[in-house]
């Protein structure tokens, strides 16, 4: 027999090796049933203790002296409002970027530098993007403690990780595909724009959500650019009846946002106020939820339709 | 590298073979490369290349793996310049204008607006075939719906695929078989009418049977475009090409009819590739 092992070795090592797989698949397993569990139970938590303030009432009544009265409209309005304003200032400048790192930009140290820099920026503690922006948009720009204000620095925060999913999405595009383009004559920007960017939309517009998502419970930042906790009107909307139909006042306008509204009411004494705080971070943690959701739906269906 | 100083020796200067002589009575040069250095950084890629490329004719390179024959069809679109730190020496001048490819005077974009190519994996973008196939002419600012049907359809009709897509134009080219995207890629070449079409192992990722379609076709075609084509596939490279040009090492050792190159090779180190001995 020219064999290392007799078969009864062989038998007996592999047994051993294939009980170590398994043991890897049942350790796995406990670590991310205990993650997904404790998010789960934070989540029916918070869900029993606001159950009483669930409601149409809730979603539709400002903030109040009296727990029972109080609701979260202007919060919601108002982180809505904070991520539109986030959405349109991050996509096309973080897309912009990642489009000249990745299509445009020469390799060399000073690209290599920009680049670290982008990572490095994802790493930043939120507040400093707080400071940074009390000191641009609230005095030097003039924007005030402002739904503006809030919205830049929110889409500050969230660049870097539009930047890098932005990049990755790019990266995917198979360089064969570059070539046809540029085998038919096609300039930089139109390989670019006819091609890159199309089949990566999929991948670009998950990174804008995942960074909205992250945006979405950001509470230092605007904190310290001066979102106020107690709001009983709407900022002026967006859409009116009269021409010019469109107009940008709201984005002047005073605002508070969901955490805010959380964090201001979980620091009261009273209990009734807790179980509005607690209904609120349920419903934050669903509109969190709703947009991963929507993330991977996006992811899902441009990856049925383009399959290299 | 012995074997390199070996055929070195062997190398012609400019000379072109008898039979080729003839052939070119017959079909004037399309292109002429003369003294064609190519680097990759500091990589010595191509040496001292002399070819000429008979007009409405199929010329074959062929040659073991790293030998530069990918390298030089690569220079007749400029696909290097699309790489940092790629530098060419000498010239491909392209006929009758006497335009030399790789100046560096010339726009590499021009170039390949008049040169297409073929690649070797089908390469087909995630779009309907109606738009793969009129991409080209749209880059060149058509947009006349009849007139870009009309000539997606004759691009179509060139590349023997209308009638297997012609009731699918608007589903995806991601949904044709691998034989039928080369040839989705091949009219889109064709599309804008090159000058010259280049292939890069067209059919190395490609079945036997659809190897055999892409053949025929590309012996139909030489009809109406130059066509130069990189093959591994010897068998292939007497099939279906006019001219034959064997590269070693990143130098041309020899080129000639393809019938003589397959029967009676002058060189030593053509014949030991095309009998076996190496590759």
């Amino acid at each position: 027999m020219s064999a290392v092992l007799t078969i009864e070795e062989l038998r007996s090592g592999l047994a051993w090796r294939k009980n170590l797989d398994k043991a890897f698949v049942v350790v796995g397993l406990l670590i991310l049933m205990s993650c997904l569990g404790l998010l789960a139970l934070l989540f029916l938590d918070l869900v029993r203790d606001g159950a009483s303030r669930f409601g149409w009432d809730f979603l539709t009544q400002f903030p109040s002296r009296k727990a029972e009265r109080a609701g979260i409209l202007s919060a919601w309005v108002g982180t809505s409002m904070i991520m539109l304003v986030t959405a349109l200032v991050a996509l096309p400048v973080g897309v912009a970027a990642a489009i000249y790192l990745e299509e445009y930009a020469p390799k060399n140290w000073f690209t290599g530098v920009i680049e670290i820099n982008v990572t490095n920026l994802a790493g930043v503690p939120s507040i400093v993007y707080g400071l940074l922006a009390l000191g641009l948009f609230v005095y030097k720009f003039g924007f005030g403690q402002s739904v503006l204000s809030a919205g830049l620095t929110l889409a500050l925060l969230i660049l870097p990780i539009i930047i890098v999913g932005t990049r990755e999405a790019l990266r995917a595009v198979p360089k064969a595909i570059r070539e046809a383009a540029y085998g038919l004559g096609a300039t930089r920007w139109e390989v670019t724009k006819d091609h890159v960017l199309p089949y990566s939309t999929g991948g670009i517009l998950t990174g804008l959500i995942l960074g909205l998502s992250r945006a979405i419970g950001e509470t230092a930042p605007i904190i310290t650019i001066g979102a106020l906790s107690f709001i009983a009107f709407l900022p002026n909307s967006p859409i009116s009846g009269t021409f010019p139909f469109v107009n940008f006042e709201w984005l002047k306008s005073e605002f508070t946002a969901m955490p805010i509204q959380i964090f201001n009411w979980v620091s009261r004494p009273d209990q009734a106020f807790q179980q509005n705080a607690a209904a609120a971070a349920a419903i934050l943690l669903g509109m969190t939820l709703a947009m991963n959701a929507i993330a991977i739906w996006i992811r899902y269906r441009f990856r049925k339709k383009i399959n290299w | 590298m012995n074997t390199n100083v070996v055929h070195k020796a062997e190398t012609p200067k400019l000379s072109i073979a008898m039979e080729e002589r003839k052939a070119l009575r017959a079909n004037p040069a399309k292109a002429i490369a003369e003294k064609l250095d190519f680097w990759y950084g500091s990589n010595h890629a191509l040496k001292n290349i002399n070819l000429v490329i008979p007009e409405n004719q199929v010329t074959a390179l062929i040659g073991p793996s790293g030998c530069g024959k990918s390298t030089f069809l690569r220079c007749f679109n400029r696909m290097h310049d699309l790489q940092a730190d790629t530098r060419y020496a000498g010239s491909i001048m392209l006929h009758p204008e006497n335009v030399n490819l790789v100046g560096k005077d010339v726009d590499p974009i021009e170039v390949r607006m008049r040169i297409g190519m073929v690649f070797q994996k089908p390469n087909p973008f995630p779009k309907t075939v109606f738009e793969n196939v009129a991409y080209g002419l749209r880059l060149r600012g058509f947009s006349n719906r009849t007139d870009l049907a009309e000539r997606v359809e004759k691009a179509l009709r060139g590349a023997a695929i209308w009638d297997e897509v012609k009731d699918r134009l608007n589903d995806s080219a991601l949904a044709l078989s691998g034989g039928q995207m080369q040839r989705l890629c091949i009219a889109r070449a064709l599309a804008t009418e090159p000058e010259i079409l280049l292939f890069d192992e067209p059919t190395s990722a490609l079945d036997p049977i659809a190897t055999a379609s892409i053949e025929e076709l590309i012996t139909e075609l030489r009809q109406r475009v130059t066509i130069l084509i990189v093959t591994h596939n010897m068998q292939q490279a007497a099939r279906v090409s006019d001219f034959t040009a064997f590269m070693y090492l990143g130098e041309l050792v020899e080129v000639d009819a393809t019938s003589k190159i397959f029967t009676n090779p002058s060189k030593k180190a053509t014949e030991d590739y095309i009998t076996g001995r190496y590759g």
